[in-house]
């Protein structure tokens, strides 16, 4: 009986693929769908607008009004001709060059968020107005991490998966115009996540703050993605699945997951733009960070191992180290992240046996995490003399010194004793930045980097000297960052729990706070050499777009006084 | 045997997907599903109750202005956390809060048990403005709550049919009467015995912002700060009885 209901399971797996590649015989339901999705869209939106029973809906309204407008128009001028018929022959790299674009502008708009918001802690008076909310730290905070993780992100992840599944799978991208429907419905999203941040329109909850509407709107763009991805899959000409494939479908699939679940709630109006959270309290508590810190899992390291598995043996020009160490971490990684999020809340209410398991998960993520970074760091076996040479790479390799760096320290602060101290200071603050700048972010411009000469046909970057100098301030940056953070932490916690001779608290609060203002400067200046780093990122890849050519670098990088280690 | 047969996954795209998402279902049913029995993970205890119309809306001004962002409301069962904020937190106190604000920094200070602790009086002029009493705080100003009408007042109830759909429970008295309530709790002129009738004769009526003219956001957030952890009477429970224990 097992036996048959398993050959039904496999046989209906294996066949189900070869049925769903006959995607000819579907008459243009990516056409289809987009026109449907803007005509309820702007139905909806006509009575969002005229019934709003806020000022965020009805602002909101009139976006999703727009976009469907800009859709049917877009239609219009497009319909006739062969503007939407899709050349099977070719790869679609349209998408992928306004994404590389997008990307760059979503990052320069966060980091610059983020050094105003830096900048608010220690000088406070900074943008704060007597009779208004919306540029104070608290709604300018949720707009920062969201621009740099979903806006900056997101799109890297988008762009370059588009770009990764179509060369692995040598097919062009599934679904005709659904790739585009998916770039600007995610721009749409991020647009109305953001606006909605400074009006005040928030969820409440960490890293999940966009509201009912647009986790709805979210959620249709999602599961486009996900088809497109899948649907390229299903297309491909080669046998196998490449690693970098696994690691994106793991992504786009479990934050499909996280997003529904942790976003279930129930709105107060359909025409207004608060809402209530199915969870509350505990059950609420360990939802959201089951969500949280799977959004650093699977978004911000899932994702992200899969640009490292492409491009960097596309960098170096070598396999990747090992086929084995990738299937076992690959799989340890998933199914052991998914635990780990109780060890945001030792010591709260949530039940001591959920915070030991959290705990315990943790600490054995330690493994699979560094199975990623070694895999990445061996595939240079034999090539690390092309660190001296390609700035690029010395990109790639150096985020994953802080991916192995960030990830050590996780387990080490996810120990009870250890986050007892750690919990709430700036201590996390500097640890997710380790992360997020040293490895989400360099691990992002070497891929901008490396797609930029790709995309637009040109022979190589603009300068390398830019490359460097971009690496160095970047570099230099993190350093300042996390280490006034590591200070500001670590005395902060400290001087929480001293006590005095007499068996007093030495500390009241607001003295701790005082003492943060130095570290707080030191940071502020570190995420300004970032942003600086980016902004020269950008430069640089403008002008290849352009087509030029540093005068003073020649167009051969080759220098002959260097000769490979071989 | 992992490595000889894992061909199978790689070729086929629809079991590369069901392993992913059977492999990524695992951690977090174990974990979040048995929280949900709900008499072993939150404690007994005597006072918590859903908030007033007005506490509702302050909560809602404290979630707007991202006030989680550098405050938490979940003291630990560490030695200086308790002297310097108060009882431990317990689950049944934030078992209403849709959503929990247990944060994630303290920028500022915890405010688990913030209520009652400074006068009305001094919260306005905190709010207003920080530096004015507290010359080292780096919070931003919210004089703007001053004067400003609270904007769900006449949707108030809407709100409260929300809750009770997420499973607070609110009485139909209490969706009724939400309006009225909203206002009766800021104006120490109004009748107010309907209020303390639904929701108990520890409810704080009075005119929290001193401006009787009319009901502001700052009377809501101040509403809303003064009651943050005083519902539990303290000297009533025994945190060392098994039945607390968890």
């Amino acid at each position: 009986m097992v036996r048959i209901i398993r050959a039904g399971f496999w046989g209906a797996c294996l066949t189900m693929e070869p049925n769903l590649l006959k995607s000819k015989a579907l008459p243009r339901f990516d056409i289809f769908f987009t026109c449907g999705l803007a005509f309820l869209v702007a139905l909806w939106a006509v009575f969002a607008v005229s019934r709003a029973e806020d000022i965020g809906m009805a602002v909101h309204g009139w976006m999703f009004l727009g976009a469907a407008i800009l859709t049917a128009l877009g239609f219009v001028f497009t319909a006739h001709g062969t503007a939407l018929q899709s050349d099977q022959s070719s790869y679609s790299d349209g998408v992928i060059r306004f994404g590389v674009i997008a990307s760059t502008f979503w990052g320069i708009v966060g980091m610059l968020v983020g050094v105003v918001i830096a900048s608010q802690l220690a000088f406070p008076d900074l943008l704060s107005f007597k009779d208004y909310g919306f540029l104070n730290f608290g709604r300018l905070r949720p707009l920062h991490t969201s621009a740099v993780i979903f806006a900056f992100g997101g799109n890297v992840l988008i762009a370059t998966s588009f770009y990764v599944v179509q060369r692995t799978c040598r097919a062009r991208l599934f679904g005709g115009m659904l790739p585009w429907f998916v770039f600007w419905g995610y721009q749409l999203f991020i647009v109305l996540a953001a606006t909605g941040y400074l009006m005040g329109v928030t969820s409440g909850q960490e890293y999940a703050e966009p509201t009912w509407h647009v986790d709805l709107w979210l959620t249709v763009v999602w599961v486009a993605y996900l088809l497109v991805f899948l649907g390229t899959l299903w297309k491909r000409k080669e046998p196998h699945i490449y690693v970098a494939n696994w690691f994106y479908l793991a992504f786009i699939v479990t934050i499909a997951m996280l997003h529904v679940v942790n976003n279930l709630a129930v709105p107060t109006s359909p025409y207004a733009s608060s809402s209530y959270p199915l969870f509350g309290g505990v059950q609420n508590a360990l939802t959201q960070w089951w969500y949280g810190h799977n959004a650093v899992g699977f978004f911000l390291t899932a994702g992200f191992l899969a640009i490292m598995y492409y491009f960097i043996p596309k960098q170096v020009n070598r396999p990747v180290y090992s086929y084995q160490l990738s299937i076992v971490h690959f799989w340890a990684l998933i199914f052991i992240y998914i635990w780990a999020g109780p060890h945001h809340l030792h010591y709260t209410a949530l039940p001591q046996w959920a915070q030991t398991l959290g705990m315990t998960f943790s600490i054995i993520l330690w493994m699979p995490s560094w199975g990623g970074m070694i895999n990445g760091l061996m595939t240079l076996s034999g090539a690390w003399d092309k660190l001296r040479t390609d700035p690029v790479l010395r990109m790639f390799v150096a985020s994953l010194a802080f991916y192995g760096m960030s990830t050590f320290e996780g387990p080490v602060m996810s120990v009870r004793a250890v986050n007892s101290l750690s919990h709430y200071t700036d201590w996390t603050i500097g640890h997710v930045h380790s992360g997020a700048l040293g490895w989400v972010g360099l691990v992002s411009f070497g891929a901008l980097y490396a797609l930029t000469p790709w995309l637009w046909k040109r022979e190589r970057l603009y300068s390398l000297k830019l490359v460097e100098m971009h690496f160095w301030l970047s570099t230099i940056g993190i350093l300042f960052y996390i280490s006034s953070m590591w200070v500001s932490g670590i005395q902060q916690g400290l001087m929480w729990r001293s006590y005095n001779e007499f068996g007093f608290l030495t500390y009241s609060f607001v003295e701790t706070v005082k003492a943060m203002h130095l570290p707080y400067i030191v940071r502020a200046i570190g995420g300004l050499l970032y942003l600086l780093g980016t902004c020269i990122m950008a430069y640089n890849l403008w002008r290849t777009i352009q087509g030029a050519v540093a005068k003073k670098e020649p167009l051969s990088i080759t220098n002959p006084n260097l000769v490979p280690a071989e | 045997m992992l490595f000889k047969n894992h061909g199978i996954i790689e070729r086929n795209s629809m079991i590369l997907l069901v392993g992913i998402l059977l492999v990524v279902s695992i951690g977090g049913i174990v974990q979040i599903a048995p929280l949900f029995r709900v008499e072993q993970t939150i404690e007994k205890v005597e006072g918590v109750r859903p908030y007033t119309p007005l506490e509702l809306a302050g909560r809602g001004i404290y979630i707007r202005e991202g006030c989680y962002s550098c405050h938490s409301q979940m003291i630990r069962p560490l030695r200086d956390e308790i002297e310097r904020y108060g009882h431990y937190s317990l689950a049944a106190e934030s078992m209403y809060d849709h959503p929990f604000q247990w944060g994630s920094k303290r920028t500022g200070p915890d405010l688990a048990r913030v209520g009652a602790r400074y006068s009305d009086a001094w919260h306005v002029q905190h709010l207003i403005n920080p530096r004015s009493v507290v010359p080292e705080s780096i919070m931003p100003p919210y004089a703007f709550l001053e004067g400003r009408e609270i904007g769900i007042k006449d949707v108030v109830d809407k709100h409260i049919v929300a809750q009770v759909r997420v499973g607070v429970p609110y009485t139909q008295a209490d969706i009724d009467n939400a309006k009225t309530d909203l206002m009766a709790q800021a104006d120490p002129n109004a009748d107010s015995e309907g209020l303390q009738a639904r929701y108990g004769g520890k409810v704080n009526v009075r005119d929290f912002d001193g401006d009787p003219s009319k009901v502001t956001e700052m009377d809501a957030l101040v509403a809303y700060l003064q009651v943050l952890g005083t519902m539990v009477d303290f000297k009533t429970y025994e945190p060392t009885k098994a039945e607390n224990l968890r």
